[in-house]
């Protein structure tokens, strides 16, 4: 059971990942972050739901869209900020990026450029958990497109097959960058394809984070007791652009209003009210929040960049 | 020629459409290069032109892609694979390597595989170690695949037009960098034959051979160079296989100096093969070694002034050229 500072934790770290979304894009158009970037803004309870039932030893895979992942595992958002700047303070001293922070320390073995490429890599994390009987589960974050390459298939047979202490949590915020998943898939719920594979399968809301923190605690039991993975889909809506360059020629205004009206964070606020929660408490989380994500700028921006004899050390260990 | 100006993208997108124009088999196969027009906007409006049928957006599904590109190409259609970073071109590999490449051999000449797989390489937009590779070499080393590698507009429309009209497979590696950049092309059809190099520049002190990316750079770096009375000979062999040696070979006896650029990892780069071919066949000409200027033997890093780094630039073709003649 959550306990009433847990849900608070919960909305705190929501809300940590909204403000460090919308703070890189406001830099990034201000031209202070270059590169691109791929925005978690509307999908912050997929991620904080799920972390929520790990312990702090057990591991996460992360995506190209794996700030909230980051975040939701306990990333420290200084660092998070300072490689988006590119600098020698950041995750990855300023070599990888967006798209390849790794808070190991944390369990999180890092995010990825190529779509898909986690769901192995989580299935292999998994083997090595087993191997080493240390009781600890991986959650394997992916999208909807991840869903459709052969890595996908490959590794969900193999954690099946191998009983490994995984659970796959597909992120079917409904597109594939302009791919619907519409026309992605010929079947109506992701999560069907569970019954292929032989392991529980299931849909999830993924605005609600409550609802999205429960089944998530059943998978991680299972995968806990050696039972083997389970496959939750979670469903959700990515509010900005695939990237930093998209038209959104795919898509309607009116559909991306009606999902804004979903907001994961106004549903667990309200949440919090009905439990008695008073509006100034929550105010003041919030308050806290943006003073951290600008502390994480100031930090970022003050911080030295690395250096080309650093990253040539880099390369072998 | 007519003086029209258009984009290296443009270029690329007329070559496809005038090919599908002309014949029905061609269609375009790939992530996103429907309604969104490709990552770089190089199919845009195609698809508003030849429909969904024949500019089919796929899953995100690399070696179904490059496999069904193949498969269709079977049965006689002739397909044009965009796979959206060439970094990706590794999970269709196997599709690309083992079957696409392999097949007329293997079948006695009794199958073809008439296809072209596009693909943005390079580094240089802040992308990164997942979205910045130039995987070029890996390919060319392939017998059986034919490896195109345009530098200018022109070029790109022409180059694409051949491979689409090649009977074998063709990767066709483009660069990040190249698709803003404006050249003449004529609005009269033309084609430019694979497997032939150009003398982008003449010069008579030194030969720098390079391909894509390379070849504006070595171009800027050769202006610099002529107001210090050093005089460059540019080949863009636009080709990497086949590889036209005989215009490589005409340059080197003229100037009997050569640096040969290419932006992957020197080591084991497409242009050692080509420093290498030099030095066999060309050793009595030669005054100085053959000088290979590569990038960095490291992935691509996101920081911008370490990415610029460890890629052949304009002033590390200046530097090398100095030393070469000094
Ligand atoms: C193997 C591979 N193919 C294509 C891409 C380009 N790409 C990056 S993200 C993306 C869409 C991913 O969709 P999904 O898995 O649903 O995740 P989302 O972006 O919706 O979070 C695509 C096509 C890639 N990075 N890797
Ligand atoms: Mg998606």
């Amino acid at each position: 059971m959550l306990s009433l500072e847990d849900k608070l934790e919960m909305y705190r770290k929501m809300y940590l990942i909204r403000t460090f979304e919308e703070r890189a894009e406001e830099l990034y158009m201000e031209g202070k972050i270059w590169g691109t970037f791929h925005l978690y803004v509307g999908e912050e309870a997929v991620a904080v739901g799920a972390c929520s039932a790990l312990r702090p030893d057990d591991y996460i895979t992360s995506t190209h869209r794996g700030h909230g992942h980051c975040i939701a595992k306990g990333a420290d958002v200084n660092r998070m900020m300072a490689e988006l700047f590119a600098k020698d303070t950041g995750y990855s001293h300023g070599l990888g990026g967006s798209m390849h922070i790794a808070d190991v320390d944390k369990g999180n073995l890092g995010a990825t450029g190529i779509v898909g490429s986690g769901i192995p890599i989580a299935t292999g994390a998994a083997l090595g958990c087993k191997l080493q009987k240390n009781n600890k589960v991986v959650l394997c974050f992916f999208g909807d497109g991840a869903a459709n390459t052969g890595a996908f298939h490959e590794s969900v047979n193999m954690a099946a097959a191998f009983r490994l202490p995984v659970v796959f949590v597909c992120e079917n915020n409904m597109y594939a960058m302009s791919f619907s998943v519409k026309k992605a898939f010929a079947i109506a719920d992701i999560s069907e394809r569970a019954l292929g594979y032989g392991i529980p399968g299931a849909g999830v809301d993924g605005n609600n984070v409550l609802e999205m923190y429960e089944a998530t605690q059943v998978a991680v039991e299972r995968a806990r007791r050696g039972e083997g993975p389970t496959f939750l889909e979670a469903r959700t809506y990515r509010w900005k652009g695939h990237s930093k360059s998209d038209a959104q020629a795919y898509r309607t205004k009116e559909e991306v209003r009606e999902w804004k009206e979903k907001c994961p964070i106004k549903f667990l606020g309200g949440h919090l009210k009905e439990e008695g929660v008073k509006e100034a408490e929550l105010e003041s989380i919030r308050k806290k929040v943006e003073a951290e994500i600008e502390e994480a700028v100031e930090f970022a921006l003050k911080s030295p960049e690395p250096t080309l004899e650093e990253a040539r050390r880099m390369v072998y260990v | 020629m007519s003086d029209r100006e258009i984009t290296y993208a443009e270029a690329l997108r007329e070559a496809m459409r005038e090919e599908m124009r002309k014949d029905s088999r061609v269609f375009l196969f790939g992530e996103d290069i429907g309604i969104y027009g490709g990552a770089f906007g190089v199919t845009q409006g195609l698809i508003e032109e030849f429909g969904p049928e024949r500019v089919i957006d796929t899953p995100i599904s690399e070696i179904a892609i490059i496999g069904g590109a193949t498969g269709a190409a079977l049965v006689g259609m002739r397909p044009v694979a965009e796979i959206m970073f060439f970094d990706f071109m590794t999970i269709g590999s196997d599709q690309l390597v083992n079957q696409a490449a392999k097949i007329h051999f293997m079948f006695g000449g009794k199958a073809k595989v008439p296809m072209v797989v596009r693909s943005p390489a390079g580094s240089g937009t802040g992308a990164a170690g997942h979205h910045s590779g130039s995987l070029e070499s890996w390919f060319a080393h392939i017998p059986g695949l034919k490896v195109v590698a345009p530098s200018t507009p022109y070029d790109a429309k022409g180059l694409l037009k051949s491979a689409i009209r090649d009977d074998n497979p063709v990767v066709f590696v483009e660069h990040k960098l190249l698709y803003k950049t404006k050249g003449q092309v004529p609005e009269e059809e033309y084609y430019i034959p694979i497997g032939e190099a150009e003398v982008k520049r003449e010069g008579k002190e030194v030969t720098v051979v390079g391909y894509s990316i390379i070849v504006p750079r070595a171009l800027e770096a050769s202006q610099i160079l002529a107001r210090e009375g050093i005089e460059v000979e540019v080949i863009d062999i636009k080709s990497l296989r086949p590889l036209d040696t005989e215009t490589i070979a005409r340059s080197v006896k003229k100037t009997n100096r050569v640096l040969v650029g290419y932006e992957p990892p020197r080591f084991g780069g497409f242009g050692a093969e080509v420093a290498a071919w030099i030095a066999e066949e060309l050793f009595d000409y030669l005054d100085a070694p053959v000088v290979r200027l590569g990038g960095e033997e490291m992935p691509p890093p996101y920081n911008p002034n370490l990415e610029r780094k460890i890629v052949p630039q304009v002033e590390d073709i200046v530097r090398e050229i100095k030393k070469l003649v000094g």
